[in-house]
Protein backbone atom coordinates (compact mmCIF):
# COMPACT_ATOMS: atom_id res chain seq x y z
CA UNK A 1 0.00 0.00 0.00
CA UNK A 2 1.11 3.58 -0.65
CA UNK A 3 0.75 7.36 0.85
CA UNK A 4 -2.14 9.22 -1.39
CA UNK A 5 -1.77 12.93 -1.68
CA UNK A 6 -4.90 13.50 0.98
CA UNK A 7 -4.15 12.28 4.45
CA UNK A 8 -8.24 12.08 4.12
CA UNK A 9 -8.03 9.16 2.07
CA UNK A 10 -5.58 7.52 3.92
CA UNK A 11 -6.99 7.35 7.11
CA UNK A 12 -10.48 6.26 5.71
CA UNK A 13 -8.13 3.39 4.06
CA UNK A 14 -6.35 3.04 6.96
CA UNK A 15 -9.49 2.41 9.70
CA UNK A 16 -11.43 0.07 6.78
CA UNK A 17 -9.00 -2.65 9.44
CA UNK A 18 -10.08 -3.23 12.59
CA UNK A 19 -6.73 -4.06 13.94
CA UNK A 20 -5.68 -0.49 12.94
CA UNK A 21 -8.64 0.70 14.97
CA UNK A 22 -7.84 -0.81 17.89
CA UNK A 23 -4.24 0.21 17.56
CA UNK A 24 -5.09 3.41 17.46
CA UNK A 25 -7.49 3.14 19.92
CA UNK A 26 -4.57 1.62 22.01
CA UNK A 27 -1.97 3.58 21.11
CA UNK A 28 -4.35 6.79 21.88
CA UNK A 29 -4.80 5.56 25.73
CA UNK A 30 -1.15 4.64 26.30
CA UNK A 31 0.22 7.88 24.71
CA UNK A 32 -1.57 9.90 27.07
CA UNK A 33 -1.02 7.95 30.22
CA UNK A 34 2.39 7.93 29.34
CA UNK A 35 2.99 11.23 28.90
CA UNK A 36 1.44 11.95 32.08
CA UNK A 37 3.27 9.67 34.20
CA UNK A 38 6.47 10.44 32.50
CA UNK A 39 6.83 13.95 33.66
CA UNK A 40 6.91 12.58 37.12
CA UNK A 41 9.36 9.73 36.20
CA UNK A 42 12.11 12.37 34.47
CA UNK A 43 10.88 15.38 37.90
CA UNK A 44 11.72 11.90 40.38
CA UNK A 45 14.52 11.47 38.31
CA UNK A 46 13.19 7.68 38.14
CA UNK A 47 13.92 7.08 34.92
CA UNK A 48 15.68 3.76 35.76
CA UNK A 49 13.01 2.39 38.31
CA UNK A 50 10.59 2.75 35.09
CA UNK A 51 13.43 0.71 32.92
CA UNK A 52 13.64 -1.60 35.32
CA UNK A 53 9.82 -2.04 36.13
CA UNK A 54 9.49 -2.89 32.18
CA UNK A 55 12.43 -5.69 32.59
CA UNK A 56 10.53 -6.96 35.51
CA UNK A 57 7.40 -6.92 33.34
CA UNK A 58 8.92 -8.91 30.77
CA UNK A 59 9.08 -11.91 33.32
CA UNK A 60 5.31 -11.24 34.69
CA UNK A 61 4.48 -11.27 30.59
CA UNK A 62 6.88 -14.46 30.13
CA UNK A 63 5.05 -16.07 32.54
CA UNK A 64 1.77 -15.31 31.57
CA UNK A 65 2.40 -16.60 28.13
CA UNK A 66 3.63 -19.82 29.70
CA UNK A 67 0.39 -20.60 31.45
CA UNK A 68 -1.75 -18.98 28.38
CA UNK A 69 -2.70 -16.16 30.17
CA UNK A 70 -2.84 -12.89 28.83
CA UNK A 71 0.44 -10.96 28.84
CA UNK A 72 -0.75 -7.68 29.85
CA UNK A 73 -1.89 -9.54 33.28
CA UNK A 74 1.06 -10.63 33.65
CA UNK A 75 3.15 -7.54 33.24
CA UNK A 76 0.12 -5.59 35.45
CA UNK A 77 0.91 -8.34 38.06
CA UNK A 78 4.78 -8.68 38.21
CA UNK A 79 5.47 -4.89 37.82
CA UNK A 80 3.29 -3.26 40.45
CA UNK A 81 4.73 -5.45 42.77
CA UNK A 82 8.06 -4.54 41.58
CA UNK A 83 7.12 -0.82 41.94
CA UNK A 84 5.84 -1.24 45.21
CA UNK A 85 8.90 -3.47 46.53
CA UNK A 86 11.46 -0.47 44.79
CA UNK A 87 9.42 2.44 46.85
CA UNK A 88 9.50 -0.19 49.40
CA UNK A 89 13.63 0.50 49.25
CA UNK A 90 12.58 3.94 51.05
CA UNK A 91 13.37 8.22 50.94
CA UNK A 92 15.51 8.07 47.57
CA UNK A 93 14.46 5.39 46.48
CA UNK A 94 15.62 6.31 42.68
CA UNK A 95 19.08 6.36 43.41
CA UNK A 96 19.52 2.61 44.15
CA UNK A 97 20.17 1.53 41.10
CA UNK A 98 22.50 -1.47 42.05
CA UNK A 99 19.60 -2.83 43.47
CA UNK A 100 17.30 -2.43 41.49
CA UNK A 101 19.97 -3.22 38.65
CA UNK A 102 20.46 -6.86 40.43
CA UNK A 103 16.69 -7.32 40.59
CA UNK A 104 16.13 -6.67 37.21
CA UNK A 105 19.06 -8.91 35.43
CA UNK A 106 17.58 -12.07 37.64
CA UNK A 107 14.18 -10.95 36.53
CA UNK A 108 15.10 -10.43 33.06
CA UNK A 109 16.73 -13.83 33.34
CA UNK A 110 13.55 -15.58 34.79
CA UNK A 111 11.87 -14.38 31.81
CA UNK A 112 14.13 -15.76 28.96
CA UNK A 113 13.55 -19.39 31.07
CA UNK A 114 9.72 -19.07 31.16
CA UNK A 115 9.79 -18.06 26.83
CA UNK A 116 12.16 -21.03 26.51
CA UNK A 117 9.50 -23.58 27.86
CA UNK A 118 7.02 -21.83 25.47
CA UNK A 119 6.59 -23.04 22.35
CA UNK A 120 6.51 -19.85 20.00
CA UNK A 121 9.43 -18.74 21.61
CA UNK A 122 10.90 -16.28 19.57
CA UNK A 123 7.77 -14.74 17.83
CA UNK A 124 6.40 -13.85 21.66
CA UNK A 125 9.54 -12.26 23.31
CA UNK A 126 10.05 -10.53 19.80
CA UNK A 127 6.73 -9.23 20.72
CA UNK A 128 7.12 -8.71 24.23
CA UNK A 129 10.74 -7.00 23.77
CA UNK A 130 9.43 -4.94 20.80
CA UNK A 131 6.13 -4.29 21.23
CA UNK A 132 3.06 -5.45 18.77
CA UNK A 133 0.71 -2.58 18.78
CA UNK A 134 -0.58 -4.04 15.40
CA UNK A 135 -1.69 -7.49 16.81
CA UNK A 136 -4.14 -5.48 19.72
CA UNK A 137 -7.27 -7.62 20.63
CA UNK A 138 -10.51 -5.44 21.08
CA UNK A 139 -10.89 -7.23 24.56
CA UNK A 140 -7.26 -5.47 25.26
CA UNK A 141 -8.00 -2.35 23.92
CA UNK A 142 -11.23 -2.25 26.41
CA UNK A 143 -8.63 -3.04 29.04
CA UNK A 144 -5.79 -0.79 28.55
CA UNK A 145 -8.93 2.17 28.27
CA UNK A 146 -10.14 0.70 31.79
CA UNK A 147 -6.32 0.99 33.26
CA UNK A 148 -6.00 4.58 31.53
CA UNK A 149 -9.16 5.75 33.37
CA UNK A 150 -7.56 4.05 36.89
CA UNK A 151 -3.94 6.07 35.81
CA UNK A 152 -6.56 9.32 35.13
CA UNK A 153 -8.07 8.79 38.15
CA UNK A 154 -5.57 8.59 40.37
CA UNK A 155 -3.44 11.13 39.35
CA UNK A 156 -5.87 13.58 39.72
CA UNK A 157 -6.08 13.04 43.06
CA UNK A 158 -2.59 12.95 44.03
CA UNK A 159 -1.51 15.43 41.10
CA UNK A 160 -0.73 18.71 44.01
CA UNK A 161 0.75 16.16 46.90
CA UNK A 162 3.13 14.46 44.33
CA UNK A 163 4.37 17.36 42.13
CA UNK A 164 5.55 18.65 46.02
CA UNK A 165 7.18 15.44 47.68
CA UNK A 166 8.64 15.16 43.93
CA UNK A 167 9.94 18.89 43.98
CA UNK A 168 10.53 19.44 47.59
CA UNK A 169 10.40 16.31 49.59
CA UNK A 170 11.78 17.28 53.10
CA UNK A 171 9.02 20.40 53.23
CA UNK A 172 6.49 18.16 52.08
CA UNK A 173 7.15 15.36 54.67
CA UNK A 174 7.91 18.50 57.27
CA UNK A 175 4.19 19.44 56.17
CA UNK A 176 3.09 16.30 57.05
CA UNK A 177 2.49 14.87 53.67
CA UNK A 178 2.75 10.87 53.42
CA UNK A 179 5.79 11.18 51.07
CA UNK A 180 6.23 7.12 50.99
CA UNK A 181 2.82 6.85 50.62
CA UNK A 182 3.25 8.83 47.57
CA UNK A 183 6.05 7.23 46.43
CA UNK A 184 4.29 3.89 46.17
CA UNK A 185 1.73 5.51 44.48
CA UNK A 186 3.72 6.87 42.12
CA UNK A 187 5.40 3.64 41.08
CA UNK A 188 1.98 1.84 40.87
CA UNK A 189 0.96 4.71 38.30
CA UNK A 190 4.08 3.97 36.66
CA UNK A 191 3.95 0.34 36.44
CA UNK A 192 0.25 0.58 34.96
CA UNK A 193 1.23 2.79 32.57
CA UNK A 194 4.37 0.77 31.36
CA UNK A 195 2.51 -2.26 31.48
CA UNK A 196 0.53 -0.94 28.94
CA UNK A 197 3.22 0.75 26.47
CA UNK A 198 4.81 -2.49 26.05
CA UNK A 199 1.66 -3.66 24.08
CA UNK A 200 2.69 -0.32 22.45
CA UNK A 201 6.75 0.10 22.06
CA UNK A 202 7.66 -3.41 24.23
CA UNK A 203 9.77 -3.33 27.11
CA UNK A 204 13.09 -2.62 26.16
CA UNK A 205 11.37 0.69 23.87
CA UNK A 206 9.73 2.12 26.68
CA UNK A 207 11.83 5.22 27.05
CA UNK A 208 10.87 5.88 24.08
CA UNK A 209 6.66 6.97 25.25
CA UNK A 210 7.46 7.11 29.68
CA UNK A 211 10.84 9.31 29.04
CA UNK A 212 10.95 11.07 25.87
CA UNK A 213 8.38 12.87 25.45
CA UNK A 214 8.17 14.53 29.00
CA UNK A 215 12.11 15.06 28.67
CA UNK A 216 11.36 17.04 25.56
CA UNK A 217 8.63 18.60 26.94
CA UNK A 218 10.81 19.89 29.99
CA UNK A 219 12.55 21.99 27.34
CA UNK A 220 9.89 23.79 26.38
CA UNK A 221 8.07 24.70 29.41
CA UNK A 222 8.29 25.37 33.01
CA UNK A 223 5.03 24.84 34.83
CA UNK A 224 4.13 21.36 34.96
CA UNK A 225 0.57 21.88 33.49
CA UNK A 226 1.72 22.93 30.23
CA UNK A 227 4.77 20.74 30.37
CA UNK A 228 2.61 17.73 30.82
CA UNK A 229 0.06 19.03 28.31
CA UNK A 230 2.97 18.80 25.48
CA UNK A 231 4.39 15.83 26.96
CA UNK A 232 1.19 13.96 26.10
CA UNK A 233 0.82 15.78 22.46
CA UNK A 234 4.30 14.58 21.73
CA UNK A 235 3.76 11.14 23.25
CA UNK A 236 0.10 11.13 20.76
CA UNK A 237 2.13 12.77 18.03
CA UNK A 238 4.39 10.15 17.65
CA UNK A 239 2.01 7.10 18.35
CA UNK A 240 -0.84 7.98 15.32
CA UNK A 241 2.50 9.12 12.89
CA UNK A 242 4.52 6.14 13.84
CA UNK A 243 0.78 3.74 13.38
CA UNK A 244 0.24 6.18 10.09
CA UNK A 245 3.69 5.39 8.74
CA UNK A 246 3.90 1.80 9.75
CA UNK A 247 0.60 1.24 7.46
CA UNK A 248 2.10 1.81 4.66
CA UNK A 249 5.90 0.90 5.38
CA UNK A 250 7.05 -2.93 6.05
CA UNK A 251 8.95 -1.72 9.18
CA UNK A 252 7.69 -1.67 13.08
CA UNK A 253 5.47 0.40 14.03
CA UNK A 254 7.91 1.17 17.44
CA UNK A 255 10.84 1.96 15.13
CA UNK A 256 8.94 4.23 13.78
CA UNK A 257 7.63 5.86 17.15
CA UNK A 258 11.06 5.58 18.92
CA UNK A 259 12.54 7.36 15.92
CA UNK A 260 9.91 9.95 15.74
CA UNK A 261 10.37 11.11 19.59
CA UNK A 262 14.19 10.96 19.29
CA UNK A 263 14.25 13.28 16.12
CA UNK A 264 11.66 15.35 18.09
CA UNK A 265 14.08 15.42 21.09
CA UNK A 266 16.97 16.61 18.82
CA UNK A 267 15.59 19.32 17.31
CA UNK A 268 14.07 20.88 21.00
CA UNK A 269 17.37 20.20 22.35
CA UNK A 270 19.68 21.21 19.98
CA UNK A 271 18.06 23.29 17.06
CA UNK A 272 15.10 25.17 19.00
CA UNK A 273 17.59 27.14 21.73
CA UNK A 274 19.33 28.53 18.51
CA UNK A 275 15.77 29.75 17.24
CA UNK A 276 14.71 31.26 20.53
CA UNK A 277 17.49 31.49 22.74
CA UNK A 278 15.99 34.09 25.13
CA UNK A 279 12.71 32.40 25.49
CA UNK A 280 13.49 29.29 26.63
CA UNK A 281 16.25 29.11 29.51
CA UNK A 282 18.98 31.29 31.14
CA UNK A 283 21.81 30.41 29.69
CA UNK A 284 24.20 31.39 32.28
CA UNK A 285 24.83 28.73 34.96
CA UNK A 286 24.23 29.23 38.57
CA UNK A 287 26.99 30.62 39.92
CA UNK A 288 27.43 28.99 43.58
CA UNK A 289 29.46 31.41 45.48
CA UNK A 290 32.66 29.99 46.85
CA UNK A 291 32.16 29.91 50.85
CA UNK A 292 33.44 32.69 52.81
CA UNK A 293 37.05 33.03 52.59
CA UNK A 294 37.59 35.26 55.83
CA UNK A 295 39.03 33.64 58.87
CA UNK A 296 36.36 32.24 60.83
CA UNK A 297 36.51 33.53 63.89
CA UNK A 298 33.56 31.80 65.34
CA UNK B 1 6.87 29.63 84.02
CA UNK B 2 4.83 29.54 80.38
CA UNK B 3 3.21 32.72 79.16
CA UNK B 4 1.00 32.79 76.06
CA UNK B 5 4.24 34.08 74.27
CA UNK B 6 6.16 31.31 74.89
CA UNK B 7 6.56 29.79 71.29
CA UNK B 8 8.99 26.66 72.46
CA UNK B 9 9.43 25.11 75.66
CA UNK B 10 11.92 22.58 76.44
CA UNK B 11 12.33 21.08 79.79
CA UNK B 12 14.94 18.64 80.42
CA UNK B 13 15.35 17.28 76.49
CA UNK B 14 16.99 14.64 75.62
CA UNK B 15 17.46 13.98 72.19
CA UNK B 16 19.08 11.29 69.56
CA UNK B 17 18.21 7.44 69.70
CA UNK B 18 18.05 4.93 72.49
CA UNK B 19 21.59 4.02 71.95
CA UNK B 20 22.96 7.16 70.46
CA UNK B 21 21.93 10.31 72.50
CA UNK B 22 23.07 13.07 70.61
CA UNK B 23 22.45 15.59 73.44
CA UNK B 24 20.79 15.76 77.33
CA UNK B 25 19.63 17.87 79.81
CA UNK B 26 17.98 21.07 77.42
CA UNK B 27 16.10 23.42 78.97
CA UNK B 28 15.15 26.61 77.47
CA UNK B 29 12.08 28.97 75.82
CA UNK B 30 12.05 30.87 72.81
CA UNK B 31 8.98 33.48 72.89
CA UNK B 32 7.00 35.21 70.39
CA UNK B 33 8.93 36.90 67.70
CA UNK B 34 12.71 36.10 68.35
CA UNK B 35 15.57 35.95 66.62
CA UNK B 36 17.48 32.88 67.77
CA UNK B 37 20.48 31.02 66.49
CA UNK B 38 21.02 27.87 66.93
CA UNK B 39 25.02 26.73 66.56
CA UNK B 40 27.19 24.40 66.72
CA UNK B 41 29.84 22.07 66.04
CA UNK B 42 29.14 19.94 63.03
CA UNK B 43 27.04 17.28 64.19
CA UNK B 44 26.04 18.26 67.51
CA UNK B 45 22.65 17.79 66.49
CA UNK B 46 21.25 21.29 65.67
CA UNK B 47 19.25 19.38 63.09
CA UNK B 48 17.98 17.07 65.67
CA UNK B 49 16.09 20.43 67.21
CA UNK B 50 14.70 20.66 64.43
CA UNK B 51 13.53 17.46 63.29
CA UNK B 52 12.25 17.21 67.17
CA UNK B 53 10.10 20.50 66.73
CA UNK B 54 8.36 19.16 63.19
CA UNK B 55 7.32 16.48 64.45
CA UNK B 56 9.84 13.64 62.55
CA UNK B 57 11.21 12.53 65.73
CA UNK B 58 10.72 12.10 69.19
CA UNK B 59 12.52 13.07 72.50
CA UNK B 60 14.09 9.98 74.21
CA UNK B 61 12.85 11.76 77.64
CA UNK B 62 12.21 15.58 78.83
CA UNK B 63 9.44 17.52 77.65
CA UNK B 64 9.28 19.90 74.68
CA UNK B 65 5.98 21.95 73.51
CA UNK B 66 5.41 24.02 70.38
CA UNK B 67 2.74 26.35 70.81
CA UNK B 68 1.70 25.32 73.93
CA UNK B 69 1.44 21.29 72.46
CA UNK B 70 3.76 18.43 71.72
CA UNK B 71 5.01 18.78 68.31
CA UNK B 72 3.33 17.12 65.51
CA UNK B 73 4.31 16.64 61.90
CA UNK B 74 2.46 18.89 59.70
CA UNK B 75 2.15 21.81 61.82
CA UNK B 76 1.07 24.76 59.50
CA UNK B 77 2.34 27.55 61.98
CA UNK B 78 5.84 26.60 60.97
CA UNK B 79 7.63 27.14 57.97
CA UNK B 80 10.73 25.17 57.71
CA UNK B 81 13.74 25.46 54.83
CA UNK B 82 15.55 22.22 54.76
CA UNK B 83 19.69 22.20 54.82
CA UNK B 84 21.36 22.05 51.46
CA UNK B 85 18.41 22.22 49.54
CA UNK B 86 19.21 22.50 45.71
CA UNK B 87 18.00 21.50 42.47
CA UNK B 88 19.86 19.81 39.75
CA UNK B 89 20.71 22.64 37.51
CA UNK B 90 18.22 21.15 34.44
CA UNK B 91 15.51 21.34 36.72
CA UNK B 92 13.23 23.39 34.50
CA UNK B 93 10.48 23.96 36.66
CA UNK B 94 9.89 28.36 37.51
CA UNK B 95 10.12 29.52 41.10
CA UNK B 96 6.66 30.44 41.67
CA UNK B 97 5.45 26.76 40.71
CA UNK B 98 7.66 25.75 44.46
CA UNK B 99 6.07 29.12 46.28
CA UNK B 100 2.99 28.11 45.33
CA UNK B 101 3.00 24.01 46.21
CA UNK B 102 3.98 26.15 49.63
CA UNK B 103 0.56 27.34 49.39
CA UNK B 104 -1.37 24.45 48.52
CA UNK B 105 0.87 21.20 47.99
CA UNK B 106 -1.17 19.45 51.02
CA UNK B 107 -4.12 19.62 48.68
CA UNK B 108 -5.43 16.92 47.35
CA UNK B 109 -6.90 17.33 43.49
CA UNK B 110 -5.22 19.18 40.95
CA UNK B 111 -6.05 22.36 41.75
CA UNK B 112 -6.95 22.90 37.86
CA UNK B 113 -9.26 25.70 38.68
CA UNK B 114 -7.98 27.03 41.89
CA UNK B 115 -5.68 30.30 41.63
CA UNK B 116 -5.86 31.40 45.09
CA UNK B 117 -2.27 30.10 45.52
CA UNK B 118 -0.65 31.81 42.29
CA UNK B 119 -1.97 35.25 43.89
CA UNK B 120 -0.12 34.28 47.36
CA UNK B 121 2.72 33.08 45.58
CA UNK B 122 3.60 36.16 43.78
CA UNK B 123 2.69 38.15 47.37
CA UNK B 124 5.12 35.65 49.01
CA UNK B 125 7.48 36.44 46.53
CA UNK B 126 7.02 40.40 47.14
CA UNK B 127 7.76 39.64 50.60
CA UNK B 128 11.04 38.70 49.85
CA UNK B 129 11.56 41.11 46.69
CA UNK B 130 11.86 38.15 44.23
CA UNK B 131 9.12 38.98 42.15
CA UNK B 132 12.11 39.21 39.16
CA UNK B 133 12.63 35.65 39.95
CA UNK B 134 8.75 34.28 39.44
CA UNK B 135 9.06 32.56 36.03
CA UNK B 136 12.84 31.36 36.32
CA UNK B 137 13.87 28.31 36.91
CA UNK B 138 15.02 26.66 40.05
CA UNK B 139 17.74 24.99 38.19
CA UNK B 140 19.46 28.16 37.22
CA UNK B 141 19.03 29.91 40.19
CA UNK B 142 22.35 31.11 43.09
CA UNK B 143 22.51 29.79 45.91
CA UNK B 144 21.34 33.41 47.12
CA UNK B 145 18.59 34.06 44.63
CA UNK B 146 17.15 30.14 45.91
CA UNK B 147 17.22 31.40 49.46
CA UNK B 148 14.88 33.74 48.81
CA UNK B 149 12.55 31.66 46.67
CA UNK B 150 12.75 28.88 50.00
CA UNK B 151 12.29 31.74 52.60
CA UNK B 152 8.87 32.57 49.97
CA UNK B 153 7.91 29.10 50.02
CA UNK B 154 7.58 28.80 54.11
CA UNK B 155 6.46 32.30 54.39
CA UNK B 156 3.96 31.58 51.99
CA UNK B 157 1.62 29.89 54.39
CA UNK B 158 1.76 32.86 56.91
CA UNK B 159 3.70 30.57 59.81
CA UNK B 160 4.17 31.90 62.81
CA UNK B 161 7.50 30.15 63.34
CA UNK B 162 10.19 29.45 61.21
CA UNK B 163 12.74 26.44 61.26
CA UNK B 164 16.03 27.71 58.87
CA UNK B 165 18.56 25.00 58.51
CA UNK B 166 21.77 26.85 57.27
CA UNK B 167 20.70 29.13 54.83
CA UNK B 168 23.84 31.45 55.06
CA UNK B 169 26.02 28.34 53.53
CA UNK B 170 27.27 28.66 50.10
CA UNK B 171 26.62 32.33 50.38
CA UNK B 172 29.35 35.04 49.64
CA UNK B 173 29.61 38.15 52.62
CA UNK B 174 26.93 40.43 50.89
CA UNK B 175 24.48 37.70 50.10
CA UNK B 176 24.59 36.67 53.22
CA UNK B 177 23.81 40.47 54.84
CA UNK B 178 21.20 40.56 52.28
CA UNK B 179 19.26 37.73 53.46
CA UNK B 180 20.04 38.44 57.14
CA UNK B 181 18.39 41.75 56.81
CA UNK B 182 15.11 40.18 54.79
CA UNK B 183 14.89 37.21 57.53
CA UNK B 184 15.34 40.14 60.60
CA UNK B 185 12.76 42.21 58.75
CA UNK B 186 10.46 39.41 58.77
CA UNK B 187 10.97 38.72 62.46
CA UNK B 188 10.44 42.38 63.53
CA UNK B 189 7.87 43.25 61.28
CA UNK B 190 5.25 40.66 61.47
CA UNK B 191 6.85 38.99 64.55
CA UNK B 192 7.25 35.69 63.39
CA UNK B 193 9.98 33.88 65.56
CA UNK B 194 12.99 32.29 63.99
CA UNK B 195 15.20 29.52 64.35
CA UNK B 196 18.55 29.54 62.10
CA UNK B 197 21.10 27.19 62.25
CA UNK B 198 24.55 28.47 61.26
CA UNK B 199 28.21 27.28 61.83
CA UNK B 200 29.27 31.25 62.38
CA UNK B 201 27.37 33.30 64.53
CA UNK B 202 29.70 36.60 63.46
CA UNK B 203 27.28 37.77 61.01
CA UNK B 204 24.00 37.36 62.83
CA UNK B 205 25.10 38.44 65.83
CA UNK B 206 23.87 41.94 65.47
CA UNK B 207 20.31 40.53 64.74
CA UNK B 208 20.01 38.16 68.00
CA UNK B 209 17.58 37.68 71.04
CA UNK B 210 18.83 34.42 71.87
CA UNK B 211 21.52 31.72 71.12
CA UNK B 212 21.13 28.23 71.46
CA UNK B 213 24.88 26.98 71.64
CA UNK B 214 24.69 23.14 71.30
CA UNK B 215 28.43 21.29 71.91
CA UNK B 216 29.72 18.38 73.47
CA UNK B 217 26.34 16.66 73.60
CA UNK B 218 24.67 19.53 75.72
CA UNK B 219 22.85 22.54 75.56
CA UNK B 220 23.59 26.61 76.50
CA UNK B 221 21.03 28.76 75.74
CA UNK B 222 20.21 32.71 76.60
CA UNK B 223 21.08 35.91 75.15
CA UNK B 224 24.33 35.90 73.56
CA UNK B 225 25.73 38.22 76.48
CA UNK B 226 24.93 34.94 78.28
CA UNK B 227 25.97 32.27 76.33
CA UNK B 228 28.88 33.87 74.73
CA UNK B 229 31.36 34.05 77.47
CA UNK B 230 34.08 32.08 78.45
CA UNK B 231 32.89 30.61 81.43
CA UNK B 232 29.73 29.62 79.83
CA UNK B 233 31.17 27.89 76.81
CA UNK B 234 33.78 26.29 79.63
CA UNK B 235 31.27 24.60 81.27
CA UNK B 236 29.87 23.56 77.90
CA UNK B 237 32.77 22.25 76.79
CA UNK B 238 33.57 20.85 79.85
CA UNK B 239 37.28 22.20 79.22
CA UNK B 240 39.10 26.07 79.24
CA UNK B 241 37.47 28.05 76.28
CA UNK B 242 38.10 31.37 76.12
CA UNK B 243 36.10 33.50 74.43
CA UNK B 244 37.31 37.05 72.50
CA UNK B 245 36.18 39.75 71.02
CA UNK B 246 37.14 42.09 68.93
CA UNK B 247 36.54 46.32 68.00
CA UNK B 248 33.65 45.61 65.89
CA UNK B 249 32.03 42.69 68.32
CA UNK B 250 33.04 39.93 66.51
CA UNK B 251 33.92 36.83 68.61
CA UNK B 252 36.47 34.00 68.83
CA UNK B 253 36.31 30.86 70.65
CA UNK B 254 39.63 29.63 71.52
CA UNK B 255 39.97 26.32 73.04
CA UNK B 256 37.69 24.28 70.48
CA UNK B 257 39.61 21.30 69.34
CA UNK B 258 36.72 20.90 66.77
CA UNK B 259 37.13 24.14 65.11
CA UNK B 260 33.42 24.15 63.54
CA UNK B 261 33.54 26.77 60.73
CA UNK B 262 37.12 26.72 60.22
CA UNK B 263 36.83 23.94 57.59
CA UNK B 264 34.15 24.40 54.95
CA UNK B 265 31.95 21.34 54.62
Amino acid sequence: MTFSINPWIDFQQIFQYPFMQHAFEAGTVVAVIAGIVGYFVVLRRSSFAAHALSHIGFSGAAAAVLIGANPVYGLLLFTTVGGVGIAGLGKRAANRDTEIGIVLAFMLGLGVLFLSLYKGYAEEAYSILFGEILGVSFSNVLLTLAGGIVVLVLMAVVYRPLLFASLDEDVAEAKGMPVFFLGVIFMILVAIATSFAVQVVGVLLIFSLMVTPAATAQLLAKTPGRVIIISVIIALFATWLGLFIAFFEPYPVSFFITSIVFVLYLLVRFVYPKLKPSKIRQIEKPHIQPEDQLVDLT
Amino acid sequence: MTTQYDIITAKNLVAGYPDNIVWRDASFTVNRGEFVAVIGPNGAGKTTLFRLLLGLQRPISGAINIFGATPRRGNSQIGYVPQRHVFDDDTNVESLELVRLGFSGQQWGTGMFNHDDRKAAFDALKDVGATGLAHRSLGVLSGGELQRIFLAEALVSKPTLLLLDEPLSNLDMMRERELLQLINGVVRSRSVTVLLIAHNINPILPYLDKVVYIANGKVASGTPQEVLTSESLSALFGGQVEVLRDSKGNIAVIGIEDCHGCKSE
